[in-house]
């Protein structure tokens, strides 16, 4: 009897054991090498760049850095004007846009009535979603239109006659440039970073908010003493993480910047920055060619850039944000 | 004692007249700030419908039925969009079916498998610089791999540059949704004599399956719209093809050719096309969201 129950369960036993063990270790080895295949793809990433850069780091050595020249006649390329046009614009953007995704955060979190959080937060969202060529679109159609004929004129004479700002605030009107570019970048990053700020504000324990109201404190004393010094770094990460967009955004910065290889003082003139240049440039550039090689090393300076600003933002969202 | 406290404190003024006016000053100033937080809220909103708005002001007024059946035309002979819509939903369609199966095994091993071993930690990091990495960049680095050694632009390198983009966001959706996954479900399946394999594949990623399919829509709709990376890579094609080793169109780089053009049908042509990918992507977004929250 004994005999007879155990007969049968064992050679499945041994048909499961002998079927599964390979299967586990398959599935183990190949989502590992998936794994892998991730480093793999930014590892070679770095490479292509760097290879491709070569010839043209080579030429130029250090000075490719500093140098402010594009003159593909005489053959002579440098990074200056492209790297200042990324980061100003973006810093740029990054001054506008701070303040407004976190008006926008605090509206969520904390000021809107409970039926209209989930369909602004929805269409913040979504503003997130829309392409960057959509941003580049209109604001080629739509912005530069109201730059030229309203707001640089206006800027220009208000301040005209004042040390240092009738520099900053002047340049040729057309509508598009420096300032405009950083217009259409707060735009689009006014959206993640305030999606990133709500998810860090609603991270904060409710009793810690509910005590600070509990001895009077008003909304703003609860965000400014109880809301801010408890999330500070991962609201830095969220606004690091929208510098990572605007310094890498090609489509809408290449509409509106003018596209000129030159350092202005003037925010209203145009400029270029690293990924405009390379989207404008590749076409004329031949395989092979000093250009080319000069571009991609451009492309090996945007990729250290955003790569530093990424780690910082990471470094300082994943502990709240993530398990 | 209490000297020390009391000034160290800053309590209730003695003097009313000075509480009156600090207690004004204070919801001044929260009244000031809420305001503030409303206009930037508002302005989110008018910047959205602003964008909206335009495009379907534009847009609609070249919508017809040419422009889904005719391919792309010199100016002036009422071409229409055919090659670029169908180039669109071949590169999305296949960067998507090259990408999620990747992303999907990359987020199992970093859920269930590496976990917390230095191995994991690093492909997470770099999957999460994949993930907000340039698509510019991706671009470039697609065009020294697939475009230099096989000799010219196709169809086939725009869908690998694509396939690199929904990885990383795949990825992330899938880890996150496999770590939701309740231990019991794991015990009572691993308890019945299942292989690891087996429980990952039929029990979890079946009840994860809301949030990863959410996770590859958010990715198609992320590439359908992208310009950069297409490129250097497919390039555009203004003639129809559908072969995946010739320069391939698509909507976001015809809408690129077409918009600083100096011909008004051609910058016609690219609102329409405006239109069509906004509302393709922002369709896709809702529907992702209403499934993630029906699973909730």
């Amino acid at each position: 009897m004994q005999q007879a129950v155990a007969a049968p369960s064992l050679p499945t036993a041994s048909l499961m054991r002998g079927r599964s063990r390979p299967g586990d270790g398959i599935f183990a080895f190949a989502v590992r090498a998936a794994g892998v295949l991730v480093l793999l793809v930014l590892g070679s990433l770095i490479l292509s760049l760097l290879i491709g850069g070569l010839p043209a780091l080579r030429r130029f050595g250090v000075g490719f850095l500093f140098s402010a020249a594009w003159d593909p006649v005489h053959q002579i390329f440098g990074a200056a004007v492209p790297v200042v046009g990324t980061l100003v614009t973006a810093v740029l953007a990054l001054l506008l846009a701070v303040p407004i995704a976190f008006g926008i955060a605090f509206y969520l979190t904390e000021l809107a009535p409970g039926w209209l959080r989930r369909p602004v937060g929805i269409a913040i969202e979504l503003l997130a979603a829309v392409p960057s060529i959509i941003y580049g679109m209109w604001g080629f159609f739509v912005i530069v239109p109201l730059m030229s004929q309203y707001f640089e004129p206006t800027l220009i004479n208000a301040f005209d006659g004042i040390p240092v700002l009738q520099d900053v605030f002047a340049g040729p009107p057309f509508g598009t440039g420096v300032f405009t570019a950083a217009l259409v970048l707060t735009v689009m990053v006014v959206p993640f970073i305030a999606a990133t700020m709500r998810d860090v504000f609603e991270t904060v324990p409710p009793v810690f908010k509910e005590s600070a109201y509990g001895v009077g404190c008003t909304t703003w004393e609860v965000m400014r003493s109880i809301v801010l010094p408890y999330t500070r770094a991962s609201v830095i990460g969220g606004i690091m993480l929208g510098l990572g967009r605007a310094l890498g955004e090609t489509m809408a910065v290449t509409f509106v910047i003018g596209n000129a290889n030159h350092i202005s003082p003037n925010l209203f003139a145009s400029g270029n920055t690293i990924a405009s240049l390379v989207a404008l440039e590749f076409p004329e550039s031949p395989a092979g060619s000093l250009k080319l090689s000069s571009l991609l090393a451009l492309g090996l300076i945007l990729f250290v850039i955003s790569f530093i600003v990424l780690a910082i933002s990471r470094s300082l969202l994943r502990p709240r944000l993530k398990v | 004692m209490s000297a020390t406290v009391a000034s160290a404190v800053p309590g209730p003024a003695k003097n009313a007249r000075v509480a009156l006016m600090l207690g004004r000053r204070r919801h001044r100033v929260n009244t000031i700030v809420k305001l503030f937080c409303i206009l930037a809220t508002i302005l989110g909103l008018v910047l959205l419908g602003s964008i909206l708005f335009t495009l379907v002001w534009r847009g609609m007024a070249g919508l017809s039925l040419v422009v889904f059946t005719t391919s792309t035309k010199p100016p002036g002979s009422n071409g229409g969009l055919l090659n670029a819509i169908v180039g669109t939903l071949i590169q999305t369609a296949a960067g998507t079916v090259i990408g999620t199966p990747i992303g999907l095994m990359v987020g199992t091993y970093l859920a269930e498998y590496g976990r917390d071993s230095p191995l994991a930690g690093a492909v997470r990091f770099v999957s999460d610089v994949l993930l907000s990495a340039p698509s510019i960049l991706i671009g470039l680095f697609v065009y020294a791999i697939v475009v230099e050694p096989f000799g010219g632009f196709s169809g086939f390198a725009g869908c690998v540059a694509l396939a690199v983009i929904v990885v990383p966001i795949v990825v992330r959706t899938t880890e996150d949704m496999l770590r939701l996954i309740s231990p019991a479900l794991r015990e009572a399946a691993i308890g019945l004599g299942a292989p690891k394999w087996k429980v990952i594949v039929l029990i979890c990623y079946r009840s994860a399956m809301d949030g990863i399919v959410t996770g590859v829509l958010l990715a198609i709709a992320r590439i359908a719209g992208e310009t950069a990376p297409l490129l250097f890579t497919s390039l555009g094609n203004l003639n129809w093809s559908i072969s995946m080793t010739q320069p391939m169109a698509s909507l976001p780089v015809t809408i690129y050719q077409y918009a600083g053009s100096a011909f008004d049908d051609w910058v016609q042509l690219a609102w329409v096309g405006a239109l069509l990918i906004t509302l393709g992507v922002l369709a896709i977004n809702i529907g992702a969201r209403l499934l993630l929250n029906r699973g909730k």
